[in-house]
């Protein structure tokens, strides 16, 4: 029962990552499409958590962190970018 | 507890959904923005902290309490970086926008420094 619920949140997750994908192909502008990529990135850190607790992996985790580092910098630069700062 | 767990994650999952839809339906940037921010926030937060409870034995609560710190931090601060950007390089708003305070006091803030430099 546990495992199931479980599965259909993940399985919701997953749908909900590619809606955001549509918007960042769609995105007119190039700052919808960092904005859906943040939205996707967010998404996909409660995916692989949800990955580490299915297949039992605690690594996952720390993957999870670095990944959301990696993700914040990354648009902060990116907006930087857009607004001619750098 | 771990069946409170897996509906508290399928609760978070609901949010990251409905955030993913409001940003695919939205009119504008700025409210793309909101919708795929804020609800994509409480959702990830919602769900790591039913992970955390579902899966008690193979998920390290330590890790996850950081991380969600980590996503209350670092999410608002990108967000309001974009919008900045977005608003500062001109992308036009929806029809319907009643109102922009910030422009207005751009335009003031460049009379008063013109006015200066004569």
């Amino acid at each position: 029962m546990v495992n199931i619920i479980y599965q259909i949140a993940g399985a919701i997750a997953l749908a909900a990552i590619l809606l955001a994908f549509v918007r960042m192909i769609k995105g007119p502008s190039a700052a919808d499409r960092i904005v859906a990529l943040d939205a996707m990135t967010i998404i996909s850190i409660s995916l692989i958590i949800f990955l580490a607790a299915t297949l039992q992996r605690v690594i996952y985790i720390d993957i999870a962190m670095v990944y959301g580092l990696i993700s914040f910098v990354g648009v902060v630069a990116i907006a930087r970018y857009l607004e001619r700062g750098i | 507890m771990e069946l409170a767990g897996a509906i508290i994650a399928l609760i978070g999952s609901i949010f990251l959904f409905l955030g993913a839809l409001g940003l695919l339906r939205m009119p504008d940037i700025f409210n793309r923005m909101q919708a795929g921010t804020k609800a994509t926030t409480l959702g990830s937060i919602l769900f790591l902290a039913g992970s955390a409870m579902a899966h008690a034995e193979c998920t390290c609560i330590g890790k996850i309490v950081i991380l969600i710190l980590f996503i209350i931090f670092t999410n608002p601060l990108s967000s309001h970086a974009l919008a900045r950007a977005a608003h500062h390089i001109g992308i036009p708003l929806a029809k319907k926008t009643v109102k922009d305070d910030l422009a207005k006091d751009e335009k003031k803030d460049e009379n008063s420094q013109t006015g200066k430099g004569e």
